[in-house]
């Protein structure tokens, strides 16, 4: 099965989309229980929801803060193979792009810090890390699988998501399109 | 910096992730459960519309932030089997469960190709003597095809 992704979306076909996909009715299968975990993944806000909370070597974070710039907002986990493969190219576009406006931000979903920790020192990835939590993958429509990122636009607007193993050359091809312009 | 310390830098990054995915490779694959053990989500959906006391044991074998999020109502978590620790969480859950007790195990952590735990909860219970051991086959993830086909969910430890 071929990796599953929403893809780039122009930000008013993307407020679109993601708005009917909050209204649209499940697909199929037995109704939805009233303990349902998740809003269903595509119930994602065209903005995406604001969160505060310490990286990995202990610095505040804000996404907020990062406005005015393109966020490639990345939920992985060390146990999660795509993800650790995934990982150096992203370090590699904050290098690369990082002048140009792009910020990554890393949401480690593993149980406990110690082996993001030592994951990211390992690599020296050049992107800050926080840990996160069934709390704040809520707020993104639930983490249920990795790898999952979110392609926030410079005014804070979620124009792509990707899930699953990633296409990464497309990936990267729609980030250079929506660096924000000189 | 320059376009060659970056890709040295990047190259040294890969060089060095050798030693984890190496290390995953180590682990037992998905593929490796037979055919004949696996369970696809419409078929467990539709076999939990019984009464509680005819349902197998169903025991998570994946990673905590993401059973808390969602998992199978009646589910109990007993992972990540990945890591030994998940394994000797698996072990001590069964060991007054008789040998021929139906058991279900899923995880749903990653695409069914890539999942570190449930071939690892599969191959220790069958070393262990259960006989009714089958695996919730997960394509990509627990999200995609249990949580968005409105099969059953609970929330929360």
């Amino acid at each position: 099965m071929p990796p599953a992704r929403i893809g780039y979306l122009p930000p008013i076909t993307a407020a679109l989309t993601l708005t009917l996909a909050v209204l649209a009715p499940r697909a199929h299968g037995a109704p939805p229980t009233p303990h349902a975990a998740a809003a269903p993944a595509g119930a994602v806000a065209a903005i995406a929801p604001d969160f505060e909370r310490d990286d990995l070597d202990g610095q505040r974070r804000q996404l907020r803060s990062y406005r005015g710039k393109l966020v490639l907002l990345s939920f992985w986990a060390t146990w999660c193979e795509p993800c650790r493969l995934e990982a150096p190219r992203f370090s590699h576009w904050q290098q690369q792009y990082g002048p140009r406006g792009l910020q990554v931000l890393g949401i480690s979903m593993d149980d406990t810090a110690a082996p993001a920790v030592e994951f990211v020192h390992q690599l020296n990835l050049a992107y800050p890390v926080m840990l996160g939590d069934a709390e704040l993958a809520e707020r993104f429509g639930g983490v249920l699988g990795l790898p999952l990122a979110f392609l926030i636009d410079p005014r804070g607007r979620i124009i792509a998501r990707y899930r699953g193993e990633p296409d990464l050359a497309r990936m990267e091809a729609e980030i250079r399109a929506a660096l924000p312009q000189p | 910096m320059s376009s060659i310390a970056a890709k040295l830098m990047l190259a040294l990054a890969l060089a060095s992730l050798g030693a984890g995915t190496a290390a995953a490779a180590d682990a037992k694959a998905a593929a490796s459960i037979p055919a004949a053990d696996l369970v696809e989500p419409d078929a467990l959906a539709k076999s939990l519309q019984v009464p509680s006391a005819s349902r197998p044991l169903l025991l998570h074998v994946g990673f905590r932030t993401l059973f808390v999020q969602a998992h199978i109502p009646g589910s109990e978590y007993a992972g990540p089997t990945g890591q030994e620790e998940g394994l000797t969480a698996l072990r001590s859950r069964v060991l007054s469960v008789a040998k021929d007790a139906p058991i279900v195990i899923y995880c749903g952590c990653c695409p069914w190709s890539r999942c570190p735990n449930v071939a690892a909860a599969y191959h220790a219970l069958r070393t262990l003597g259960f006989s009714h051991v089958k695996v919730l086959h997960i394509d990509q993830d627990f999200g995609t095809n249990w949580v968005e086909k409105g099969y059953p969910v609970a929330k929360g430890d």
